[in-house]
């Protein structure tokens, strides 16, 4: 387990430090930033100051020694709008973020994984026939137009929920967040169902094929051969079995969810990372561009892991292979 | 009438002795897709729509882009009034006074070029990579699969939004973000059938006769390898107007002067807090009867060419 976690750590960093090669030069290599940084107005001399200022008179790979002993100490430049360093800017925004995502996959578990479950056990029932088309709906919609719809339906026409903004935050550990107050969570609702609905079609999708496998399964037969009942046979043995792919896939698409909130916090004005890049894009912040990448990177990197991890954990076979190797 | 006359006909038929009836593989796969009525209205839609794209100069109400024929006095009229130009916008008219209906008409033929170009150009880079990899083996084969995983571990959104900030807003640039991206998926699905394809005895005996190796991969492989590749295909044709859509909506993706569906949601964005709807919605709902036809053929397309799913 040990070599097979410091071989997986070992990779994780070779991948770190391509993507930090790629990114770096494909956002530094085009386009010249001097153009946006300084005004059209500013003479030679206050050019020059600028661009020795932000290091821009080296060469690339100069410059990019810099950027990676720098980020190495955790300093990923600072931006060139903010004035502020790039990674506190990213720090700041990332628990709204975070708590987007992570609302988005709680709801589409609660929704998902019953929906799932009933299409699974009653694949004939009407009524899973149209879950099932419903979850094709899911995969199809454009998420960001659904977004507007909700906006237009429930912050326009119904007036139930505000439709920008986090509300009000409260300050633990640091950080601020929404979902402690009834005002934040009400900001939060939307956003979150937005972010969740390719989620939820996805979960009930892997819910109900888990659901018609496991009913198949030989200790699905001597359980209710036991005398279990039908609902602990349920709760327990297959529902067990079938967070397994669940919990990676939803895991795996953790990643996903925190890149798609691009798009869900530029329309629902969430303060967000998301919506720090796209603004940064927008007047070519580099810095901050760069810095979210690595960050991405980094979080993709820790959540493959930590779903390997998981696996094993759930699944005895895997740990059994990992030992016999 | 005729459907009671049809089976006497076929009754009375068999007494000379019939030769039997041979069934090429594509009348089977002809007959075998037409048995599901939902795709089939999925392709009946999605070839409207094409239609719709491709005759959108001579059935659009408005040419969109001619400023001469756009009137201030007309923008964001309510669908079904009429303008100044005396013909009633059905869905409505957007900021600039532009006809809905035309804007997404027009519109359709920027997200389908967009789609379908970089499905096609990503289908091709994508297909002969992986075949190389099947083919080659060894380092040529973990190289490119190394590529693969590397951008496949990336969600598409976050690539193309990269690769757009990177080089910039443009129909092309588009096309070419959305290759970087979907091409893995081609490379993926073509390399897994090929792994079993190449062991088969036609490509042996095709190696016997010295064929040249480009003749064999593209001549007898890549035939044997095109079922799941058209599946895949199908899909990322949705997925990449929807992935056009979004960028276009972020801002990032085609120019103002060339409005795919995308952007004219994105036009709308401002109007709908005042209740203003139509103008986000209705190229809304284009997009996603697009998306959904395509999705309901490719779906049904993924059981017609399961080879597992095959009596």
């Amino acid at each position: 387990m040990t070599v097979y976690l410091l071989r997986r750590l070992i990779q994780a960093a070779g991948v770190v430090l391509a993507m930090s090669v790629i990114v770096f030069i494909g956002v530094y290599a085009i386009g010249d930033p001097v153009e946006i940084l300084i005004s059209p107005d500013a003479d030679q001399f206050e050019r020059e100051r600028a661009i020795r200022a932000f290091g821009l008179d080296r060469p690339l790979w100069q410059q990019y020694f810099t950027f990676l002993g720098r980020a190495l100490q955790g300093d990923l430049g600072r931006s060139f709008v903010f004035n502020e360093p790039a990674l506190k800017l990213i720090l700041q925004r990332m628990p709204a973020t975070l708590e987007l995502a992570v609302g988005a996959t709680v709801v589409a578990l609660i929704i998902g994984v019953p929906l799932g479950l009933y299409a699974g056990l009653k694949p004939e029932s009407p009524v899973s026939k149209g879950v099932m088309a419903a979850s094709i709906l899911g995969f199809s919609l454009p998420t960001f137009w659904v977004g507007l719809m909700l906006i237009l339906v429930f912050a326009v026409q119904l007036g139930w929920l505000p439709s920008t903004g986090r509300g009000e935050t409260v300050e633990v550990l640091g950080m601020r967040w929404s979902f402690l107050t009834a005002d934040g969570l009400a900001h939060m609702v939307m956003p979150a169902v937005n972010l969740s609905l390719f989620k939820i079609s996805l979960v009930i999708r892997l819910t109900r094929a888990g659901v018609r496998e496991t009913m198949l399964m030989d200790f699905v037969k001597f359980a209710r051969a036991k005398g279990l009942s039908p609902r602990r046979v349920i709760a327990v043995h297959v529902l067990k079995n079938i967070m397994i792919p669940v919990v990676t896939v939803v895991g795996l698409e953790f990643g996903g969810t925190i890149a798609f909130s691009v798009v869900t916090e530029s329309i629902f004005a969430w303060p967000g990372m998301g919506k720090l890049i796209i603004d940064s894009i927008n007047v070519l912040d580099r810095p901050v561009i760069v810095a979210y990448l690595m960050i991405i990177v980094l979080m993709f990197i820790v959540i493959n892991l930590v779903v390997d991890l998981t696996y094993s954990v759930l699944d005895p076979r895997v740990r059994l292979e990992a030992k016999g190797a | 009438m005729s459907t009671t006359t049809a089976p006497s006909a076929a009754q009375a038929a068999p007494t000379p002795p019939a030769p039997p009836r041979v069934e090429t593989p594509f009348q089977r796969f002809v007959s075998e897709f037409a048995a599901s009525r939902l795709a089939l209205a999925g392709l009946a839609v999605f070839t409207t729509i094409v239609l719709i794209a491709v005759l959108a100069p001579w059935i659009a109400p408005q040419n969109p882009y001619d400023l001469a024929q756009l009137d201030i006095m007309d923008s964001r009229l309510e669908p079904g009034s009429v303008g100044g130009a005396g013909f009633t916008h059905w869905l409505g008219t957007d900021d600039q006074g532009r006809d809905m209906l035309s804007g997404i008409m027009y519109g359709l033929r920027i997200s389908l070029i967009v789609g379908a170009g970089s499905a096609v150009i990503a289908c091709m880079v994508g297909a002969s990579l992986g075949m190389l990899a099947a083919y080659a083996g060894g380092r040529t084969d973990s190289a490119i699969m190394r590529l693969v995983d590397l951008q496949l571990s990336f969600p598409a959104i976050l690539a193309a939004l990269m690769i757009l900030a990177v080089l910039g807003k443009g129909v092309l640039n588009v096309v070419i973000a959305l290759v970087l991206v979907e091409w893995a998926y081609y490379a993926r699905t073509v390399r897994g059938t090929a792994l079993v394809e190449r062991r088969r005895e036609y490509i042996e005996a095709a190696q016997c006769l010295a064929l040249p190796t480009r003749r064999v991969i593209f001549r007898h492989l890549l035939p044997n390898c095109l079922p799941p590749l058209i599946v895949v295909g199908t899909m990322q044709v949705a997925r990449a107007i929807a992935l056009e859509a979004t960028l276009s909506f972020l801002g990032l993706g085609v120019p103002i002067t060339e409005p795919s569906l995308g952007l004219l949601i994105a036009n709308g964005y401002e109007y709908m807090l005042s209740g203003k709807y139509w103008i986000s919605f209705y190229p809304g709902i284009a997009l996603l009867v697009t998306i959904v036809s395509i999705n309901l053929v490719g779906d049904h397309l993924r059981d017609v060419l399961n080879p597992r799913l095959k009596r």
